[in-house]
């Protein structure tokens, strides 16, 4: 039994042999099943907390302010009262919402994010589920979170909410295109789309440095796109808060809104991390060719906090973008991407598989 | 032609302009020292208020506890929602002439919008801004003051 903080897959065969020896494999499977769920839960549920603090703590910096310091050191415990007063707010009733709807619409935000959270390797074998196909994966689930936009909009019998889910669900069709494409170029790099090869693959250096230029402008591409993907400023058009009060989640109250809040900061997470893996090189620490003491240095650092310290870096280049830039017009967001990060990311494709091609990557 | 190069020339303009915006915040964001936000309660002992700021009316006094209000009224008159009442009052001189001084110069801190007109019109600069703001108490006729003090007298050489 030789469990270590850097490789994890030691410690759940153990799990799983224990288990198998002690019950049927069904439920062996079922208990497993739970434990994941239980532990994605919690890790959700605390990263959430924390994002919301980091956002108003980075954007407070960025403004010359000083943030929420009042509740705990620093701080840190407003976004746990402000959770407990989300709690206790009432479920305001809606006349004439379509009740159905409006009601299962958080559930399905927030099962969208769940669901492209279980692809996501964290640390060497903490990993709940290692598909061969895991970009794809995770494109498709998270895309399903328009959905639940939509019917929230549509649900809450609301102007505002109408047009702010119309406009985030042409927002978020558009962008696919631009965070497929441009994770495609990687994918031509790595020659796989499980995320465990993509990772093996960068531990000899990270795909951004491996790609050089192409990779770059991928990355580029990706950090924009997945921006206006989760509906973050700049491309916060779907909840412009001074033209649509909320957009989509202008009638949720309680819990059901606490619900959209904590999707939003969650699919955050969740484009930082793919960014974090696919480009730089996931819990792989940073190595450089040739320098084995530097190297071996680099070790040391467990596989799971270069992985929290890669994604934390994407998520402050996200709130950075946030709390920089003005929103864009409608017609200004649908030129950006269909006329230039479009025909620059298909462009893009072409120039990095002509360098895997020729040979031309590191 | 034309065209193509000004797609081009285009994306670089924006990406600069970009970036000049994201090194303003940038910079901030990794200069902590440069917050402006005040602390309140906890700096209370070393705030320090702006010269120009409207905190309340007050009349200052020297040490021999004389002011420079001549009692004319022009602040009362000038006051646009009656925040200040002057009373008068007469004196005899030694040379037989009455004199008209100030008796009382009320002021209702509750009424006043701190417009600052009293203190413009006033003739011998008698009343002046003071920096105190923290005027919050418990009974509402605890804002009406009397801004001369008892006992009090005009600074001699004040000529109406």
């Amino acid at each position: 039994m030789n469990f270590s903080i850097y490789d994890f897959t030691s410690f759940n065969q153990w799990i799983d042999q224990f288990l198998r020896a002690h019950m049927s494999s069904f439920w062996a499977v079922a208990i497993e099943m739970t434990i994941i769920g239980l532990a994605i839960l919690l890790f959700y549920a605390l990263v959430g907390l924390f994002l919301v603090y980091a956002e108003r703590k980075v954007c407070a910096f960025m403004q010359n302010r000083v943030g929420p310091n009042r509740v705990g050191p620093y701080g840190f415990f407003q976004t746990i009262a402000d959770f407990i007063k989300l709690m206790l707010k009432e479920l305001v009733y809606i006349k004439n919402a379509d009740q159905l709807l409006f009601n299962l619409a958080p559930f399905i935000i927030i099962i969208a994010s769940f669901m492209a959270i279980a692809a996501i390797p964290f640390a060497k074998g903490l990993h709940a589920i290692d598909f061969d196909i895991g970009i794809l994966y995770v494109i498709a689930v998270s895309s399903l979170g328009v959905v639940g936009i939509l019917l929230a909009g549509w649900s809450s019998n609301n102007k505002y909410s109408l047009i702010g889910a119309m406009r985030s669900g042409a927002q978020i069709i558009s962008y696919e295109l631009s965070v497929g494409l441009s994770l495609l170029t990687i994918i031509i790099l790595a020659g796989t789309m499980q995320f465990s090869q993509i990772i093996e693959g960068q531990a000899d250096g990270w795909f951004i440095f491996k790609g050089h230029i192409p990779a770059f402008i991928a990355f580029v591409i990706f950090l924009i796109s997945s921006t206006a993907e989760t509906n973050r400023g700049p491309f916060d058009l779907a909840e412009a808060e001074s033209e649509l009060t909320a957009g989509f989640h202008t009638e949720y109250s309680g819990i059901k809104f606490a619900f959209f809040f904590l999707a939003e900061y969650m699919n955050m997470f969740i484009v930082a991390s793919i960014a974090a893996t696919v480009f730089l090189g996931g819990w792989m620490p940073f190595h450089m060719g040739g320098w084995a003491g530097f190297n071996h240095i680099m070790d040391f650092i467990p596989p799971f906090v270069w992985y929290i310290g890669k994604t934390f870096f994407v998520i402050w280049i996200m709130m950075w973008f946030k709390w920089t830039f003005p929103r864009l017009r409608i017609d200004q967001l649908l030129t950006l991407e269909w006329k230039y990060l479009l025909p620059i990311n298909l462009v893009n494709i072409l120039i990095m598989a002509f360098v895997v091609l020729m040979g031309w990557h590191f | 032609m034309n065209s193509f190069f000004k797609y081009f020339t285009d994306i670089f303009r924006a990406v600069k302009s970009l970036l000049t915006g994201m090194k303003v915040t940038g910079r901030y964001f990794f200069s902590p020292w440069e917050i402006v936000t005040q602390q309140y309660p906890e700096n209370r002992k070393t705030l320090k208020m702006y010269d120009r700021f409207k905190g309340e009316v007050i009349m200052p006094h020297n040490e021999q506890n004389e002011h420079r209000c001549t009692g004319c009224g022009i602040c009362e008159t000038a006051c646009p929602n009656g925040s200040i009442e002057v009373l008068q009052a007469k004196i005899d001189m030694p040379d037989g002439k009455k004199k008209r001084i100030i008796d009382k110069h009320i002021y209702h801190l509750g009424m006043c919008t701190f417009c600052g007109l009293c203190i413009k019109s006033c003739p011998s600069d008698a009343i002046v801004w003071g920096q105190e703001f923290e005027h919050a108490v418990f009974d509402r006729s605890k804002l009406t003051k009397i801004l001369n003090k008892p006992g009090s007298s005009i600074i001699k050489d004040i000529v109406e």
